[in-house]
C-alpha cells in the first residue's frame, strides 16, 4: 500500500512545482474560510466570523505587497523603502472611486462632491478627479498611477546610476514627501482624514457580510495571479538577467544588456503589483489616509521580506502573513511593545535564519526526509543511497 | 526603451567593424587625465585582425584605462578610437560596444553567481538584448548547441549545472572567457587573465587564448612574463599613458627603453 501511494505522492511531487503550491495552498485556505465562513453558524467552534475573513484579506493583500518588494529587492537587488507610495496610490485610486459611489448619502447630502470638499467649500471637483466614478477608469489608474511614480523615479534614479544606500534614502524620501503632501488639504484628497465613509462597491454595500467575504476571495485570486506573475518573470531569461545585475551589475552591462531599462521594468511591474494590493486593500479596512506613506510602513514591507526569506516569492508571502498575525496579536497584548517585539524579531531572524523562513524549510525537509523518510521510501531509494 | 525603428544605435545587428584594411582597432592620439594625472598621453594603438596582442606597462602606465576607454566605461579628452574604420566607439555606450562585438574580462573574475554555469553563457549569447525578448525567451536547438560547443572549449562540461559561485578561481576566469565567446565578438580586451592562477591552469588558459586568435583579435593585459612570453607574438609596452615601444617578445627585451623603464625593474 505505502508503494503505491508512495509513487502518487512522488509523482505529484515531481508535477508540482512551487507555482502549483502556491496556488493551490491559496485556493485551499480561500475555500475553507468561504466554507467555515457561510456553511457554520456563530457559535460554531469552526465558525469563521466575518470580521476574521477581512482580517485574512487584509494579510493576503500585505502578501501581494511584499511579493512586489521581493520583486525588486529579492531578485533585482534594488532596496527600495518606499514601496507604500505605490501601495497608497493605488489605494488613493480605488478610494476616490469609493468616494463617488457615496453619492447623495454624505453627511452633506452633496451627488456631486465627496463631504470633505464641501466642508472646505469647494464647487466644483478638480480635474484630476475627473472619471474617478467609472470603475474602469478606476481600474486603470490603479496601474497607471503607480506605475508612472515608479516610471518617472526609475528613469531618474536608475539612469544615473544611483544604487545602493542613497537609492533607498531616496526611496524613503519620495514616499516621505508624499506623505506631507497628501496631509494638505489643498490637495484635494481629504487632507489628514483621507477618503473614508464608503457605502458601497460596484453596486454591493460595503457593509454586508457576503460583500466582505466577495473582496476576500477576490485579493486571494488577485494573489494567485500576481504570484504566477512574478513567477514567470523570475523564471524567464529576464528574471536571469535580473538576478545577474544584483550579483554583477557591470559584467551585465559589458554583455550588453542595459541594466537601466531592466530595473526601470521591473520596478513599474512591481509598483503596479503593490498599486493593486493596495486598492484591494482599502475597501476591505474601509479608510486610506496619507499615514500609509509613511515610512515606517514602507520599512516593515521589507522585513516582512526579509522574515519569509529574500528572494523567495513564496518565502515573501509567509513572511508578510507571519509577521502581520503577529502584529496583530500582539498590538492586541501590548501595544507599545509591538516595535521592539518587530525589531527583536528582525534581529533574531537575521542572526539566526539568514535566508528567512524560506531558507529554513529544506532544512527542516530534509531533517524530516532523514527521520521519517528512510522507513516510507525503503523501495524507492537506492542501495547507493542508504550506506 | 523600445524605439528600435527610430535609434540607430539600438539596431545592433546593423553595427559591425570594416575590417577591409585589416585593423580592428584604431586608437589615434588619445589622452585622457584625472585630476591633472595624465593617465593616458597621446596615445597611438592599432590591433589587427585576428592577431594576439599583449598589453604589458608598470602600474599606472595606462593599462586598464586603455580597456576603460575602448568598452565606453571612460570618455578620453581628446582623441578617436574606432572599431574598424567607421564605428567611433566615442559615440557608443557599454552595452552597445558590448553588442557591436567588443567582449570585456575584468582583472577580477566577475561572473553570475547565484546563476549556472550554462545559465552564465545562456546571458552571454550574442542576441537582442532587450527586455520583452528576454521575458518570452526560448533557446533553439542552436544555441544550445553553440553553448555545449563553449562549455568544451573552456573546459567546464562537467561543471554545466553547478552554480558559477562554487567554481574555482581558475574556473570562474574559463568562464568568464566562456562568457565573451558566447558573444561571439571580434575583439577580445583580457585583463590579467592568470592572476591567482596555478601553474597547470596558467597553461591551459595560455592554449585557450593562443586557439582563440585567429577567428578573434585578443588583447591581454598581464603581468606574468612568463606567461606573456609563452601566448605573445607581438607585445606593446605602455609607459606613462603612451606606447613606449612595440614588437616581439625578443626585440622588447633588447630595446634599451624598455630596459631602462620597466624589464629592468623587473630583472633586478
Amino acid at each position: 500500500m505505502s508503494n503505491k501511494s508512495g509513487s502518487i505522492l512522488l509523482d505529484l511531487k515531481n508535477k508540482f512545482n512551487t507555482l502549483h503550491w502556491v496556488v493551490a495552498s491559496l485556493f485551499i485556505a480561500t475555500f475553507y474560510v468561504t466554507f467555515c465562513n457561510l456553511v457554520f453558524a456563530e457559535g460554531s467552534i469552526f465558525h469563521v466570523s466575518s470580521y476574521t475573513v477581512t482580517l485574512f484579506g487584509k494579510y493576503l493583500c500585505y502578501a501581494m505587497l511584499a511579493l512586489a518588494v521581493d520583486l525588486v529587492w529579492g531578485y533585482c537587488g534594488i532596496l527600495s523603502l518606499g514601496h507604500g507610495a505605490f501601495f497608497a496610490l493605488g489605494g488613493y485610486a480605488m478610494g476616490m472611486y469609493l468616494m463617488r459611489q457615496i453619492g447623495d448619502r454624505g453627511v452633506y447630502g452633496n451627488p456631486e462632491l465627496p463631504d470633505f470638499m464641501v466642508f472646505l467649500n469647494w464647487d466644483a471637483l478638480p480635474w484630476y478627479w475627473a472619471g474617478s466614478d467609472s470603475v474602469a477608469w478606476m481600474v486603470v489608474m490603479v496601474f497607471v498611477a503607480p506605475a508612472i511614480l515608479a516610471f518617472v523615479f526609475g528613469m531618474l534614479a536608475f539612469r544615473s546610476r544611483v544604487s545602493g544606500v542613497y537609492l533607498s534614502i531616496m526611496t524613503q524620501a519620495v514616499t516621505y514627501a508624499l506623505m506631507l503632501a497628501f496631509f494638505r488639504n489643498e490637495m484635494g484628497f481629504g487632507g489628514n482624514n483621507g477618503l473614508t465613509d464608503f457605502k458601497e462597491i460596484v453596486g454591493f454595500s460595503l457593509q454586508s457580510e457576503s460583500t466582505k467575504l466577495g473582496l476576500f476571495i477576490v485579493t486571494a485570486i488577485a494573489l494567485a495571479f500576481a504570484f504566477f506573475v512574478c513567477h514567470f518573470i523570475v523564471n524567464s531569461k529576464m528574471g536571469r538577467v535580473v538576478t545577474a545585475i544584483r550579483d554583477a551589475e557591470n559584467r551585465v552591462r559589458f554583455v550588453g544588456y542595459k541594466p537601466e531599462n531592466y530595473k526601470v521594468w521591473i520596478f513599474v511591474v512591481s509598483a503596479m503589483i503593490a498599486g493593486v494590493a493596495g486598492a484591494l486593500y482599502v475597501p476591505q479596512v474601509g479608510i486610506i489616509n496619507p499615514g500609509e506613506f509613511s515610512p515606517l510602513n514602507s520599512i516593515e514591507m521589507v522585513i516582512w521580506v526579509a522574515m519569509g526569506g529574500r528572494g523567495s516569492l513564496y518565502g515573501a508571502i509567509i513572511g508578510a502573513i507571519v509577521v502581520s498575525y503577529a502584529k496583530t496579536r500582539f498590538t492586541a497584548i501590548m501595544p507599545e511593545a509591538w516595535l521592539y517585539g518587530l525589531g527583536g524579531l528582525f534581529v533574531l531572524v537575521t542572526l539566526l535564519l539568514p535566508k528567512g523562513i524560506a531558507g529554513m524549510l529544506p532544512q527542516l525537509k530534509s531533517k524530516f526526509d532523514e527521520k521519517f523518510g528512510k522507513t516510507n521510501n525503503v523501495k524507492t531509494s537506492t542501495p547507493v543511497e542508504s550506506k | 526603451m523600445n524605439n528600435k525603428a527610430g535609434s540607430p544605435l539600438l539596431a545592433q545587428d546593423h553595427i559591425s567593424p570594416d575590417t577591409r584594411h585589416g585593423v580592428i582597432l584604431y586608437a589615434e592620439n588619445v589622452s585622457v587625465s584625472f585630476d591633472g594625472f595624465k593617465a593616458l598621453n597621446d596615445l597611438n594603438l592599432y590591433i589587427n585582425d585576428g592577431e594576439l596582442r599583449c598589453l604589458i606597462g608598470a602600474n599606472g602606465a595606462g593599462k586598464t584605462t586603455l580597456m576603460d576607454v575602448i568598452t565606453g566605461k571612460t570618455r578620453p579628452d581628446t582623441g578617436r578610437v574606432s572599431f574598424g574604420q567607421q564605428v567611433d566607439l566615442l559615440q557608443l555606450n557599454e552595452s552597445e560596444i558590448a553588442n557591436a562585438g567588443i567582449g570585456r574580462k575584468f582583472q577580477k573574475p566577475t561572473v553570475f553567481e547565484q546563476l549556472t554555469v550554462f545559465q552564465n553563457l545562456e546571458l552571454s549569447l550574442a542576441g537582442d538584448k532587450g527586455i520583452w525578448v528576454s521575458l518570452f525567451h526560448k533557446l533553439n536547438s542552436e544555441q544550445k548547441d553553440r553553448i555545449a560547443e563553449i562549455l568544451k572549449t573552456i573546459g567546464l562540461t562537467a561543471n554545466e549545472t553547478q552554480l558559477a559561485g562554487a567554481l574555482s578561481h581558475g574556473q570562474k576566469q574559463w568562464l568568464e572567457i566562456g562568457m565573451l565567446l558566447a558573444a561571439e565578438p571580434r575583439l577580445l580586451l583580457v585583463d590579467e587573465p592568470v592572476a591567482g592562477m596555478t601553474a597547470q591552469e596558467t597553461e591551459r588558459t595560455a592554449e585557450l587564448l593562443t586557439s582563440l586568435a585567429g577567428k578573434h583579435s585578443v588583447v591581454v593585459v598581464e603581468h606574468d612574463m612568463a606567461f606573456v612570453r609563452s601566448i605573445a607574438r607581438k607585445v606593446t609596452v605602455l609607459h606613462q599613458g603612451s606606447v613606449l615601444a612595440e614588437g616581439t617578445m625578443s626585440e622588447i627585451q633588447s630595446n634599451p627603453d624598455v630596459i631602462q623603464v620597466y624589464l629592468g625593474e623587473e630583472q633586478g
